[in-house]
C-alpha cells in the first residue's frame, strides 16, 4: 500500500489544481531528513528470550557483554530498569531506537508488585514530557515516552498466570501492551492454537486492554483486508528469536539447530516473528506512537491536571484553571529545535489529512 | 567355576577368584538380586569387599556344593508375589509437563489429570498435595505406584513458603512409619507411604537456577532424594542444554544442595563410578508425550512439529531414556534403600532425641521446617 499520490497532470485540469496534494510528499521528505525515534519496553521473566528477540527484530546485538546473575545474587535483587539506545539507518532513513529492559522482573520468590518500578518509570517519562510541554521554553523537548511494551508470556503454562494478569492490568492504561508467547518452538501446532485461544479468552475475561490493530480503511483492496484479518486472528503472536545463522534448504537463515530439525525464525509456518516485525516496524510503528501521544499521555495529563486542580481548590488558594509548573531547564541544541518544530508541523498536517478524509467520506 | 557364596546373616566378603573381572561381574549380579529384596525386612548393610579378613570359612574350604545360593531364588519368588511399593512425588510450576512425564515413565495413565474426572487446568491458590495410587504389573511383577502431585507450587505472585506444605507432608509420612514401627504389635509389613523420590521440574530458561528452585531444593535435599530434571527441553539446542546443565551444577554446588545420587552414600568404587557418570549428566533434559507417530516405518513416542519430530525415547534427542533407566531400571531399589536407611533414620534419630529431651515416649509432632541439625538435637538433651 503506497502513500504516494500521483499527480494528475492532464491538460485542462491545471486550473483546478491547487497543489496541496503534494503535502504528504513534503512531510515524507522532511521526516526522512530528521529521522524517527521509537522507545520499546520489554518485560517478562528471565530466560524467555527477550534479548534474543530484540536482537533478531532489529538485527543488532545490544547485549554482547551481559553477565547472568546466579541465584544467590538474584534473591535480593529488585527490578531494575536499563536503557540501551541505538541508531539504525536504512536506505537513508534514520531510526533512534531505545530499548528499555527490565531485568529481575518476576524472578524472585515473592514478586508482589514487581511491576511497580516499571509503572513508575513510564509515569516518570510522562511527567517529564508534561513539564517540558508546560514550560516556558518548548524548543527542545525530548520525547522519552514509552511507545510500546512487549510482554513475554512463558509457553510452559496453560495460559495467563496471576503475575501476567496483574502486570497487564497495571500497565494497560499507561502504554500499548503487546503480549507475546515466547519460545514458541516448545509448542506443537495444536498446543499453540490452544494456548492462543486460552490467552485470548483470559484477556477478555479479565478485561485486559491490549494493543488493538486499527481497522483498515474500507477502500483498501481485498488482499490487504485479508492480510489484516489474518493478522488480527493470530494474536497473541508466538515468537522465536535467534542470534545464530544456520543453513536450511540451501539458504543461510536465522534459526535454531536441533537434532530433530531446524527452526527458521523468519518462516511464517514456524512462528509469528515475521508478523510481529511487520506490525511493529513496517506498518504500525506510527500508530503505536500516535496512540501513546493521543491516548495514554492525554490520560496521564488529564489525571495530573485534575489532581492539581483538586489540590488547589482544597487549599483554597488560587482559582486559576491553568496549572503552574516549575520551569524546565532549556537545552541549547539547534537540532532539537528543528526537530520539535517539524514534529509539530507533521502532526498538524496529519490531523488535517485525517479531517479532510473524514469530510470527504461524509460528503459521499 | 568356584562357587561364589554370600552369607546373608554375617558380613562375610565375597571370596575372590583368579579373575578379578569375573568377580566384579558376578558380585554385581548378586548384589542386584539382593537389592530386589522385600521391603520392610531388615537388610544387613552392604559391606565393602575385603578379602583379607581372618577367621572366616572361605568358599574353597567347602568340599562340595551346598546350595546356599538357592536362597536367592526363594527370595525372588517371595518378592515377586508380594510386589513392590514406590512413591514418587512430582514438584514444579503449572504447565511444565509433570503429569505427562509420569504417564510416559510408567507407560500408563497414572497422573492426576488422567484420573480426576472433569479435570480443569486452573491455577489453585494454595499448594495442595494430591496422591493417586495405582497397581501396575509387568511380567508377573506387581508394583504399587503412588504419584504425589503438588499443584499450585510456584504459581502465585508471592511464592514465599510454598514449599512448607511439601515439607510437612514428607515429615508426616516419616512420622506415620515411625509410629507404626514403635507399636507393640507391629504389622507384618508396615505400609510404606514415605516419599522415595522427588522429581523437581526446572523450566528450560537456559540461564541458571532461580531463587525458588534454590530455596526448595535446599530445604528438601535434607529429607528426601531429589532428582532435578529440565522440563520441556525441546526448546534448548544442544549447546544451550550443555551450558545450562553446567550452570545448574555450579549453582547446586555453590548452594550446598545435595541431589540424588548423593556422593556421600556411594558405598564402593563400583557405585561411585556408576553414580559419577550419572552425576555428570544431571539434571536430565526431558521431553514427555503420550502421542505416537510414524518415523521410518516405526511407531515412536514423539512430538510432531512443523520442523521435525522429537522422539522421546531417542537419546540423541532428549534424555528421557536416561531418566527412566535411573528411576526404574537401575536405581529404584536404591532410592528406596536411601530413603529407608538414611533419610528415615535421620528423621527417627532426631525425633527420638527430641522426645528424650521432653520426657518419656514420643512427643507430639511439631511443625519443623525439615532441616536437620544434629548438633541442635543433641544440645537439647
Amino acid at each position: 500500500r503506497g502513500s504516494e499520490i500521483c499527480f494528475k497532470t492532464q491538460p485542462g485540469h491545471d486550473k483546478e489544481y491547487v497543489g496541496f496534494a503534494t503535502l504528504p510528499n513534503q512531510v515524507h521528505r522532511k521526516s526522512v531528513k530528521k529521522g524517527f525515534d521509537f522507545t520499546l519496553l520489554v518485560a517478562g521473566e528471565s530466560g524467555l528470550g527477550k534479548s534474543t528477540l530484540v536482537n533478531s527484530l532489529f538485527l543488532t546485538d545490544l547485549h554482547k557483554d551481559r553477565k547472568l546473575l546466579n541465584a544467590e545474587e538474584r534473591i535480593n535483587q529488585t527490578v531494575e530498569i536499563t536503557k540501551h539506545t541505538v541508531d539504525i539507518e536504512e536506505k537513508g532513513v534514520k531510526l533512534k531506537l531505545t530499548i528499555v529492559d527490565t531485568p529481575g522482573f518476576g524472578d524472585a520468590v515473592n514478586n508482589t508488585e514487581c511491576w511497580k518500578p516499571i509503572t513508575d518509570y513510564i509515569d516518570q517519562q510522562f511527567e517529564q514530557y508534561f513539564r517540558d510541554e508546560s514550560g516556558l521554553n518548548r524548543k527542545n523537548i525530548q520525547d522519552n515516552r514509552v511507545h510500546c511494551c512487549l510482554y513475554f508470556i512463558p509457553p510452559f503454562g496453560h495460559g495467563l498466570r496471576p503475575v501476567d494478569v496483574q502486570f497487564m492490568k497495571a500497565l494497560m492504561e499507561k502504554v500499548n501492551v503487546v503480549p507475546l508467547i515466547s519460545k514458541a518452538d516448545c509448542l506443537t501446532p495444536g498446543e499453540m492454537k490452544k494456548m492462543k485461544d486460552r490467552v485470548r479468552e483470559e484477556t477478555d475475561k479479565y478485561g485486559l486492554k491490549v494493543y488493538q490493530f486499527p481497522d483498515c480503511d474500507s477502500d483498501e483492496d481485498e488482499e490487504f483486508k485479508q492480510q489484516d484479518r489474518e493478522l488480527k486472528e493470530s494474536t497473541p503472536f508466538a515468537v522465536i528469536g535467534s542470534n545464530t545463522v544456520v543453513e536450511a534448504r540451501g539458504q543461510r537463515v536465522r534459526g535454531r539447530l536441533y537434532p530433530w530439525g531446524i527452526v527458521e525464525v523468519e518462516n511464517p509456518s514456524h512462528c509469528d516473528f515475521v508478523k510481529l516485525r511487520n506490525m511493529l516496524i513496517r506498518t504500525h510503528m506510527h500508530d503505536l506512537k500516535d496512540i501513546t501521544c493521543d491516548v495514554h499521555y492525554e490520560n496521564y495529563r488529564a489525571q495530573c491536571i485534575q489532581q492539581m486542580t483538586s489540590k488547589l481548590t482544597q487549599d483554597n488558594r488560587v482559582e486559576s484553571p491553568i496549572p503552574i509548573l516549575p520551569l524546565s531547564t532549556p537545552d541549547v541544541e539547534t537540532e532539537k529545535l528543528i526537530k520539535m518544530k517539524d514534529e509539530e508541523l507533521r502532526r498538524m498536517q496529519e490531523m488535517l489529512q485525517k479531517m479532510q478524509q473524514q469530510m470527504h467520506e461524509q460528503d459521499l | 567355576m568356584i562357587p561364589q557364596t554370600r552369607s546373608l546373616t554375617t558380613s562375610t566378603p565375597i571370596y575372590t577368584t583368579q579373575d578379578l573381572q569375573l568377580e566384579v561381574e558376578v558380585e554385581a549380579s548378586v548384589q542386584m538380586e539382593e537389592r530386589e529384596g522385600e521391603d520392610g525386612v531388615e537388610q544387613p548393610p552392604l559391606c565393602p569387599i575385603d578379602p583379607n579378613t581372618q577367621g572366616i570359612i572361605k568358599g574353597r574350604d567347602l568340599f562340595g556344593y551346598v546350595g546356599i545360593e538357592a536362597v536367592l531364588d526363594q527370595m525372588r519368588r517371595k518378592t515377586m508375589k508380594a510386589g513392590f511399593e514406590f512413591n514418587i512425588m512430582v514438584v514444579g510450576q503449572s504447565g511444565l509437563g509433570k503429569s505427562t512425564l509420569v504417564n510416559t515413565l510408567f507407560k500408563s495413565k497414572v497422573s492426576r489429570k488422567s484420573c480426576t474426572p472433569n479435570y480443569e487446568e486452573k491455577i489453585s491458590k494454595t499448594v495442595n498435595l494430591q496422591s493417586i495410587c495405582h497397581v501396575i504389573e509387568e511380567k508377573g511383577v506387581k508394583m504399587k505406584l503412588t504419584v504425589i502431585d503438588t499443584p499450585g507450587f510456584g504459581d502465585q505472585i508471592n511464592n514465599e513458603n510454598c514449599w512448607e506444605p511439601i515439607v510437612k507432608y514428607v515429615n508426616e509420612q516419616y512420622e506415620k512409619y515411625l509410629r507404626e514401627e514403635q507399636h507393640v504389635n507391629r504389622k507384618r509389613r508396615i505400609p510404606d507411604t514415605r516419599v522415595h523420590c522427588c522429581v523437581y521440574f526446572l523450566p528450560a530458561t537456559g540461564h541458571r537456577l532461580r531463587p525458588i528452585d534454590v530455596e526448595f531444593m535446599k530445604r528438601l535435599g535434607h529429607i528426601v532424594s531429589i532428582v532435578p530434571v529440565i522440563a520441556k527441553a525441546d526448546t534448548l539446542t544442544m549447546e544451550e542444554r550443555l551450558e545450562f546443565k553446567q550452570r545448574i551444577r555450579q549453582d547446586l554446588e555453590a548452594n550446598g544442595i545435595r541431589v540424588y545420587p548423593q556422593k556421600e552414600y556411594d558405598e564402593d568404587a563400583e557405585d561411585r563410578i556408576l553414580n559419577d557418570k550419572i552425576r555428570e549428566n544431571i539434571p536430565f533434559a526431558v521431553v514427555g508425550t503420550d502421542k505416537e507417530h510414524q518415523v521410518n516405518g516405526n511407531k515412536v513416542l514423539g512430538r510432531k512439529t512443523k520442523w521435525g519430530i522429537i522422539e522421546v525415547e531417542n537419546v540423541a534427542h532428549c534424555e528421557f531414556a536416561n531418566l527412566r533407566d535411573l528411576l526404574i531400571r537401575s536405581h529404584l531399589q536404591d532410592l528406596k534403600d536411601v530413603t529407608h536407611n538414611i533419610h528415615y533414620e535421620t528423621y527417627r534419630v532426631r525425633r527420638l532425641n527430641e522426645s528424650n529431651a521432653n520426657g518419656l515416649g514420643l512427643s507430639a509432632l511439631s511443625l519443623e521446617n525439615g532441616t536437620f541439625d544434629k548438633n541442635e538435637a543433641e544440645s537439647q538433651l
